[in-house]
């Protein structure tokens, strides 16, 4: 190494380490992808490129000028060394915002694969009102379809030849004197809660009834409702109404107007029928010179349901001593309320099983 | 009951209000409006007019006359009239021109038939008085010429049409409306039935009563020389058509008359048709009686019956025979006034299915004290109108009959309402419905009492029945109230004449109660588990027919066509009650289909009825005066078809939708099988299923549905003849299931998992099992040799095709096993994967795959 000349080791020259930094520098500019960047990075960084082939005569220097020459590659070599970081991370995050646009959809596509069912506004509407009551501490009390005589009319005080009794329109079953019966009502479900539970009962019983009445617009022969019993020591009528009153408001929404007015039932005595005052004409209807209304046929209110002082008979033929104990019994239409409430306008809909009627109402009502 | 007002007002002075304050006022005192008819209050410029010359014209089709008629004008009036029935010189109604008649029509002067016609001669009908068009209404000769026809004839009136309950019989009738029109507008009420009566000389006709638990007041009166062709007069014939009665001739008309404004039903008889002394009495064996409308009935021994000598001359309180009726001859005439049991009259007009204005009356309770006051009336009223004389003598047969009386404490109608009324106020109140009321108890009332249809029943009811307290009062009820008997009918009559209305509202507070019971929250879980799979809940009809169990193809000795029938079905081919809840939702499922729906998934629950196969064939009915015993609600409930709740879906269509995402799946067996799967999940119950035939299944595409070893239920495919019976979608699916079984074994509380932080180890096992094992078999097999070391198994694949060879199928199973306590060795997996192998080898001969 005696001929050794530093002069002659040009690639360490201040210039010549400049031009190198400054190609680099253009070269990761210029790159426009990220493969681009990459053959840069091969170019100007990699084990081959001329900053570290001249790194590598740093050697060669005398050792005075090592430390000059060491410090401007160094210097170099960095630069380049950040460029390239900072042109990866663009071309990067470059990338990665054309592919999410790439990857774009149209979110408006209908996605009906499995689409879902409904439960039967009427169930439901069942349960609504059962879990109203049951807030109030009832209990949901059950009775069967197919009922005894004894159950449907004469432990409720309508005897055989009473004018009331032939008003049910009974089916009968198996022989007309089987003394069997589709239940008319659900107050048979009365006499078995009184037979079966202690007392104080407070119980809600929905479910089907049956009457001979053929399917149309306002009537059909299987329909649902809601029954109420509340036995209790001190149960007056006031609180009769103060329960209606109650579930009217739960069910319609505040502001609903119910009346009380006297009516008829064998089992019930002092007996009401629960009114509403129209939901559409408010009542307006019933003043002559008016134009009249069809939901409530002008009368100005709509009759809800039946209900009263249990008849002490009733008590007596399930073993309720009258003079310790009173109590009320309503009963409601479900169908009714499902009209009222929603407006629902025939009864055939609710009867015929179309799925376009159901499926709006869902899971609950 | 129709009420025109002008008749109410005959006996209730009501103030000057209009007919809806007077209905309202009724309908709050129990009498509900049905609905009202205005008659008359449109009419305008009708007068008298004396018609002073006819002229008759020629030349047309049919009889024309130009009239002058003189109307109290100016000058007389020309007009046109095609009527023929009235002379000059009568006095007729005139509509002038400017005029209106009923509904609007207005009348003016024009030309026709070539000659000017102002104004119009009028019919009854015309007037809005009755159905009468034959020919123009005659006046009689005194009314004054140019008088205001409205007026003159108390055209205008409201009717108000009122629902009467079946307690309140008084109420059909102007007597008894007026009485509850008075109270409720606190005004005083005159009456009509108290009349004095004449002193009777001697009889009428003899009469005797036989049954006296048919009849306990028979009154006959006579009425002679009265004349068959004396016309209705206009004012009863227009009352009786307002009040629903179409008007008959002048001896019906008034029997009808009398009925409507006092409530008593009357018979005429044909005194010349009668032999011998009247007897009522119950039908002997074999009698029959031709009643008016032609039918000769065959009379029931249990029927009561007017008979004289000769035999039944009519049947008591629902229709007249046939021979004994006043004819267009008849001058004689006997009235009938009775007064009969109320149950006796029911049931022969439900025996007979004869429902007539009087059974209707005498069912609900016919005021005892009116035969002779009504009798009195029916007379008074034929002799005024038709001439002819009252007999002097009154028939009056009776049985003693002793009026019920009430005791309870003077503040009870006040515990009912549960707002204090004063003695005062309760006793007024009663007072005004007619009550006597005494201070003080009576003890002798609880020894008996009269129920509502007026059946003695036992003093034992009575007692039970009774209230005692302080400050008693003893009621006795008036003759028109047969419906007040127990202590709660007094306290509805106080309440209900103070105002339902100002019933205080008050929300009683029950004891806590234990919320819905595990059976009704598994029903709703199930019915949301099903809705949010896609189901759509429906609720059918009960009834089905033969046809429907032939469509399911059921075998002859199937248990589900043991069903309960009708006796008196809606529609004769579904005389049956379902045993399946599978008709009624394949129709649905079809009228869908039949309606553009052809993707569709159906789910019922509800109730079936399955008749016991040894049960009574009737259900005792217990008396009602005090709890039955034990033995004899069994004997009820034994009768009763068991009613086990179901739950059941079909199918049909796709049930994962085609799309632009790609083709969808159509519906099948294995859908319906995991509907079954997804209510027992709801329960907590995991099902077995095993390949089963069952109707109306598809043989081999059916599964039985198993908890333990109890059935619950099937799935499957549906049998091509029964998709073919009910036009359903080709495969169509459907499942059914006994909830009640499964709400039999809910499992109760969940347990909690331990979980285990220790990984995973997972083995794949494919084995090569014969075509017909059960892949359910196979899989216990290996759930049951794997141990306890097993996490979970799944099935992932199964292949069948060359490599497995025919008559096979491999089934691939990924095994995960999992220790709670420390990761499992490769050695301890592998000897789980190889035990559950060789159980599985073992059981259904399963090798394993690529060994």
């Amino acid at each position: 190494m005696s001929d050794y000349d530093p002069v002659e080791v040009t690639p360490l020259h201040a210039d010549e380490v400049s031009r190198m930094e400054a190609e680099a520098l253009d070269a990761i500019a210029s790159a426009g992808s990220l493969d681009d960047l990459k053959q840069a990075r091969l170019a100007h960084a990699g084990d081959r490129s001329p900053i570290a082939l001249a790194n590598r005569e740093i050697g060669a220097l005398p050792p005075a000028a090592r430390a000059e020459a060491g410090k401007r590659v160094g210097t170099a070599r960095k630069a380049i060394g950040q460029a390239l970081a900072a042109r990866q991370a663009e071309l990067e995050a470059e990338r990665d915002a054309r592919v999410l646009v790439e990857e774009a959809v149209d979110v408006t596509l209908p996605w009906d694969r499995q689409p879902r069912g409904a439960r039967h506004p009427l169930t439901t509407m069942q349960e609504r009102i059962a879990d109203t009551f049951v807030a109030m501490g009832y209990e949901v009390a059950e009775g069967p379809e197919l009922e005894g005589e004894w159950f449907n009319f004469d432990a409720l005080n309508i005897a055989q030849d009473h004018p009331a009794r032939s008003e049910h329109d009974t089916f009968f079953v198996g022989s007309a004197d089987s003394g069997m019966v589709l239940r008319t009502q659900t107050s048979p479900v009365q006499i078995r809660a009184l037979l079966q539970r202690e007392l104080p009962v407070y119980v809600i019983s929905p479910g089907k009834v049956f009457r001979t009445d053929e399917l149309d617009a306002t009537h059909t022969p299987v329909f649902h409702q809601v029954e109420g019993l509340a036995i209790d020591e001190g149960l007056t009528m006031a609180h009769l109404k103060g329960t209606l009153d109650r579930f009217a408001e739960i069910m319609f929404g505040e502001g609903i107007t119910t009346r009380f007015r006297p009516n008829y039932f064998p089992f019930t005595e002092p007996s009401a029928e629960m009114d509403l005052k129209c939901f559409v004409c408010r009542g307006a209807s019933a003043v002559p010179g008016n134009p009249p209304c069809r939901t409530c046929k002008s009368e100005g209110w709509i009759e809800w349901g039946g209900c009263g002082m249990v008849n002490p008979r009733v008590l007596v033929s399930c073993g309720v001593d009258p003079a310790r104990y009173s109590g009320f019994a309503f009963g409601m239409g479900i169908e009714r309320t499902l009209m009222f409430r929603h407006n629902a306008e025939d009864m055939r809909d609710m009867v015929e099983g179309d799925v376009r009627f159901t499926l709006p109402f869902g899971m609950e009502i | 009951m129709r009420v025109p007002l002008s008749w109410l007002r005959e006996y209730v002075d009501l103030p000057a209000v209009t007919a809806h304050e007077v209905a309202d006022r009724l309908t709050a005192a129990g009498l509900k409006l049905e609905s009202i008819a205005s008659y008359g209050h449109d009419v305008k410029n009708v007068v008298v007019g004396e018609v002073l010359e006819i002229e008759e014209l020629t030349g047309f089709k049919k009889p024309i006359r130009h009239c002058k008629v003189e109307t109290g004008e100016a000058t007389p009036r020309e007009i046109v009239c095609g009527a023929t029935n009235f002379s000059a010189g009568d006095r007729v109604p005139v509509v002038l021109p400017g005029g209106v008649l009923p509904g609007g029509f207005e009348v003016g002067a024009r030309k026709t038939y070539g000659r000017m016609s102002e104004g119009m001669i009028c019919s009854e009908r015309e007037l809005g008085l009755s159905e009468e068009h034959g020919g123009i209404m005659v006046l009689p000769a005194d009314t004054p010429v140019g008088a205001d026809v409205v007026e003159l004839l108390g055209l205008r009136d409201d009717v108000i049409e009122l629902e009467i309950t079946p307690d309140i019989g008084y109420a059909l009738s102007i007597r008894g409306v007026a009485r509850e029109a008075a109270t409720a507008f606190g005004v005083p009420f005159r009456d009509p039935a108290d009349v004095e009566l004449p002193e009777a000389e001697g009889t009428a006709w003899p009469a005797s009563i036989g049954d006296p638990t048919a009849c306990d007041r028979f009154v006959l009166r006579e009425i002679t020389g009265f004349d068959p062709a004396a016309p209705s007069p206009l004012w009863m014939r227009v009352r009786l058509a307002r009040a629903g009665m179409r008007p008959v001739s002048l001896a019906v008309d008034v029997t009808n008359y009398v009925m409507l404004e006092l409530g008593q039903p009357l018979h005429a008889f044909d005194r010349a048709k009668l032999t011998g002394e009247i007897v009522v009495r119950r039908a002997r064996p074999g009698e029959r009686l031709e009643t008016l409308d032609h039918v000769v009935r065959d009379l029931d021994a249990d029927d009561i019956l007017i008979t004289d000598q000769a035999g039944p001359l009519s049947m008591a309180g629902t229709m007249g025979g046939l021979d004994s009726e006043i004819s267009e001859s008849t001058t004689d005439i006997v009235i009938e006034a009775a007064h009969f049991s109320a149950t006796g009259i029911s049931r022969e007009s439900r025996r007979h299915k004869l429902v007539s204005e009087a059974s209707k009356r005498f069912e609900r309770g016919v005021d005892r004290e009116l035969p002779l006051p009504a009798s009195w009336r029916a007379v008074q009223l034929l002799a005024e109108l038709g001439g002819g004389t009252p007999g002097r003598g009154v028939t009056h047969a009776e049985a003693e009959a002793e009026p019920p009386r009430i005791a309870i404490p003077a503040g009870y109608p006040g515990t009912v309402a549960g707002v204090p009324y004063t003695k005062e106020t309760v006793v007024r109140r009663l007072e005004q419905i007619g009550c006597v009321v005494a201070d003080g108890d009576d003890p002798a009332v609880r020894r008996g009492a009269v129920d509502p249809t007026g059946v003695v029943t036992g003093g034992e009811l009575a007692a039970r029945l009774a209230v005692t307290g302080p400050d008693m009062i003893t009621v006795t009820p008036p003759s028109w109230r047969p419906d007040l008997t127990d202590p709660n009918d007094l306290a509805e009559e106080v309440i209900r004449l103070e105002g339902y209305e100002h019933l205080p509202s008050v929300l009683p507070k029950a004891p806590a109660g234990a919320g819905l019971t595990e059976e009704q929250r598994l029903r709703r879980r199930v019915g949301r588990a099903l809705a949010a799979a896609g189901y759509v809940e429906v609720l059918a009809y009960p009834f089905i027919g033969e046809a429907d169990l032939d469509r399911l193809q059921l075998p002859a000795d199937d248990a589900r066509r043991r069903a309960a029938r009708l006796v008196n079905p809606l529609a004769d081919d579904e005389p049956l009650l379902r045993t399946t809840l599978l008709p009624g939702l394949l129709k649905t499922l079809a009228r869908n289909v039949g309606r553009g729906f052809t993707d569709v998934a159906l789910f019922e629950s509800g109730a079936v009825y399955r008749p016991r196969e040894d049960a009574p064939a009737v259900a005792p009915t217990p008396g009602v005066d005090r709890r039955p015993a034990e033995e004899e609600l069994a004997a009820i409930e034994a009768a009763l078809p068991e009613q086990p709740r179901r739950v059941a879906v079909v199918l049909a269509g796709e049930f994962d939708r085609s799309g632009w995402w790609g083709r969808g799946r159509q519906e099948c067996w294995a859908d319906a099988v995991q509907a079954a799967r997804l209510v027992a999940a709801e329960a907590g119950i995991e099902l077995s299923v095993v390949a089963d035939q069952h109707e109306p299944w598809h043989p081999g595409r059916c599964a039985a549905l198993y908890v333990g070893d109890t059935l619950v239920g099937h799935a499957g495919e549906l049998h091509p003849r029964v998709i073919e019976a009910y036009g359903l979608p080709p495969r169509s699916s459907a499942m059914e299931l006994e909830l009640s079984r499964l709400e039999a074994v809910l499992p109760g509380p969940v347990d909690a998992p331990r979980v285990s932080a220790y990984p995973v180890a997972t083995q794949d096992v494919a084995l090569i099992v014969p075509d017909f094992t059960p892949e359910a078999d196979v899989a216990a097999a290996l759930r049951d040799g794997a141990g306890e070391l097993l996490e979970s198994i799944r099935l992932f694949d199964v292949y069948t095709g060359e490599q497995v060879g025919e008559g096979h199928k491999s089934l691939a199973y990924t095994l995960r096993f999992r220790a709670a306590d420390r990761t499992l060795t490769v050695e301890e997996t592998t000897a789980a994967r190889d035990a559950a192998v060789a159980l599985a080898a073992d059981r259904v001969g399963a090798q394993l795959r690529g060994v």
